[in-house]
């Protein structure tokens, strides 16, 4: 049973993270309808920036913050140069816009930082909170900072003008574009957000997985699926979605369950998420939080 | 220029010739470069199935990594297991690779635009875990992979590597045929229905489940068929060869190739198997320069916002503008 629990909490500090991703995606599919396929990527390399402040002798929280800064600017410039050509294009070659991101980033980190694998410093001291049996002072961290992001993000949506302007620009341009909301920089900013909050989601699975520039695959896969499950269409349910899957993936890694069925489950996780996926959009697209879009035709 | 041609005689006599370049290229070069030219033909196929899915059906996937793995893995298991010859190997890889996909096509039928490229997405990124699952180490090899030994030369006087060539060449040319006349057939009219308009396509009556996950069966198999030849060619399977990588590597082929054209998939093909040489020479005698995929990451932006119908729609865009000249 104790296993079981902390199954359950590294499943719930590991699900932070990837609502953390979850929450960049749907934050630009929201204002944009794209699904960002470069967010993991994004978030991969503000890692690498935090990690250089770290060899200039940055203290961790210091190096973070930077990190977190420059992604912010970085996404709102990607936005007004790369993204905004094809903002009226058809889908496939926004996603191909995606997939050149991609390949860009994930070369050039591999190019600047090198293809091995680095240790990447925890942002919270080891003699941190309350020790326990149960979770590690990482894993508590994670929890406690990613609720702290997420209720300040709430927070900046619910009472700030510029968060107002924001939802109104993502749920009816026209209108928002009428009262005066310069729409084309909302959506710039949001970009700027979603990699602000990817890279706190980069900098959190670090030192979990270690740095290198494919790090971020399978996280950018988990979090597509709990931005599914929860419903693309709420940032709420991107969140929650993210910690179920989170924990859902740790208790397939589960010792009892894989000598139940005779072999090793977690060998099969990353094909759970893709089962997550496809199960999500076959039988309850909108997810488990989101609303049904109705399309005219 | 969304159709394919009709037959011109200048397309007949362009087609004849380069089927007979094709020919006598490896007369003129050493194995090697004949060796990378039946890798481009492996891609080339893959990417002609993209084609036949994206530009002419409207179906997206990033994920055709994962049927160019399902074509390589059946065909060398059938070697590796079963005893079967090489050719029947290829018989038996199209097959397979064809029931996967047409089974993955019945979810994916449900998935419009964006909701499919993320389902691929996630099958190509889960693929090499799969391959390595230890349920299925028996007959994969596991995270060894399988060796998968050339083919013997089918004619006395070749290499090895020659005669996979011609062998490859013989496929690539059937398979572009056939692609041809499925696209002019009711068949693929209905195809660029459903990707034009689904619904006038449906109300014209189009059985479009069938025919969707038929076009995505048939894509998978050109795929594994890819796959397959890509195997015989480098000799080994294994399961960090077919990662998410792969399957952008294909879709950048076929974009630049020109995804909504045939002969595209082979430019495209040209591309990926030459140009990561030729950038590498160039990033290595300039240490400035970033490195190949970077670059073609660049590259494949700029050529969705300038040429977004890749090579061969530009060289067809060109002929059809000196026709105009020539007519006056």
């Amino acid at each position: 049973m104790e296993l079981f629990f902390q199954l359950t909490l590294a499943g719930l500090a590991i699900g932070s993270i990837y609502a953390c991703v979850a929450l960049a995606v749907v934050m630009i599919y929201q204002a944009t309808d794209h699904f960002n396929f470069a967010q993991g990527e994004m978030a991969m390399f503000s890692t690498f920036i935090a990690f250089t402040f770290l060899t200039f002798g940055a203290p961790v929280w210091l190096a973070a913050v930077g990190a977190i800064a420059i992604s912010f600017v970085a996404g709102l410039i990607i936005e007004r140069v790369v993204i905004k050509p094809v903002e009226n294009a058809p889908i496939l070659n926004q996603i191909i816009v995606f997939i050149g991101m991609l390949m860009i980033l994930n070369n050039m980190a591999g190019w600047i930082w090198e293809f091995t694998i680095k240790p990447f410093p925890s942002l919270f001291p080891s003699d941190w909170g309350v020790q326990s049996e149960l979770i590690g002072p990482h894993h508590m961290g994670v929890i406690g900072l990613t609720l702290i992001v997420l209720f300040a993000i709430f927070l900046f949506f619910r009472f700030t003008r510029v968060g107002l302007a924001m939802r109104a620009a993502a749920a009816n341009p026209d209108s928002a574009r009428l009262v005066g909301v310069s729409v084309s920089w909302m959506l710039a900013l949001g970009w700027g957000l979603a990699a602000g909050v990817g890279a706190i989601g980069g900098i959190l699975v670090a030192p979990i997985v270690y740095l290198d520039p494919n790090m971020m695959s399978g996280v950018l896969l988990y979090a597509f699926a709990g931005a599914l499950l929860g419903g693309v269409s709420s940032p709420f349910g991107a969140v929650m979605g993210g910690m179920i899957v989170g924990v859902l993936e740790n208790w397939i890694g589960h010792p009892a369950l894989s000598e139940l069925l005779g072999f090793k489950m977690n060998e099969l996780k990353l094909t759970f998420a893709l089962m997550v996926i496809v199960i999500v959009l076959l039988f309850k697209p909108a997810g488990l939080f989101g609303r049904v879009v109705v399309k005219r035709v | 220029m969304t159709r394919p041609n009709r037959i011109t005689p200048l397309l007949l006599i362009g087609f004849l010739v380069a089927i007979g370049i094709g020919i006598l290229l490896p007369q003129f070069y050493p194995d090697f470069v004949t060796y990378q030219l039946t890798l481009a033909m492996a891609w080339g196929i893959a990417m002609l199935g993209l084609n036949v899915l994206t530009g002419y059906n409207g179906q997206f996937s990033v994920g055709h990594s994962a049927f160019f793995a399902i074509g390589a893995y059946s065909a060398a298991i059938f070697i590796e297991h079963f005893g079967w010859s090489p050719y029947a190997a290829i018989a038996g890889a199209a097959l397979c690779s064809f029931i996967f996909g047409f089974l993955f096509g019945l979810p994916a039928l449900r998935l419009e635009g964006l909701y499919l490229a993320l389902a691929t997405f996630g099958l190509a990124v889960a693929t090499p875990q799969l391959l390595k699952f230890g349920a299925f180490e028996h007959w994969t090899g596991g995270v060894q992979g399988i060796f998968v030994p050339k083919p013997a030369p089918l004619v006395e006087g070749l290499t090895p590597d020659q005669s996979l060539y011609y062998v490859a060449l013989g496929i690539t040319i059937v398979l572009m045929v056939i692609t041809w006349c499925i696209l002019h057939s009711r068949s693929g009219r209905a195809m660029m229905a459903i990707r034009d308009n689904p619904i006038a396509a449906r109300t014209m009556g189009i059985n479009m489940p069938l025919v969707k996950t038929t076009t995505f069966g048939i894509s998978a198999m050109y795929a594994g068929i890819g796959g397959c030849l890509y195997t015989y060619a480098s000799e080994f399977v294994s399961p960090d060869a077919f990662n998410f990588f792969i399957g952008v590597y294909i879709l950048v082929g076929s974009v630049i190739g020109g995804i909504v054209s045939i002969p595209g998939a082979i430019v495209g093909g040209l591309f990926i198997v030459f140009m990561p040489h030729v950038a590498e020479g160039v990033s290595n005698t300039y240490p400035w320069v970033p490195p190949p995929w970077a670059v073609f990451g660049v590259f494949l932006i700029l050529v969705i916002y300038f040429v977004p119908f890749g090579v061969w729609g530009a060289v067809e865009r060109g002929l059809a503008w000196t026709k105009r000249r020539m007519a006056g």
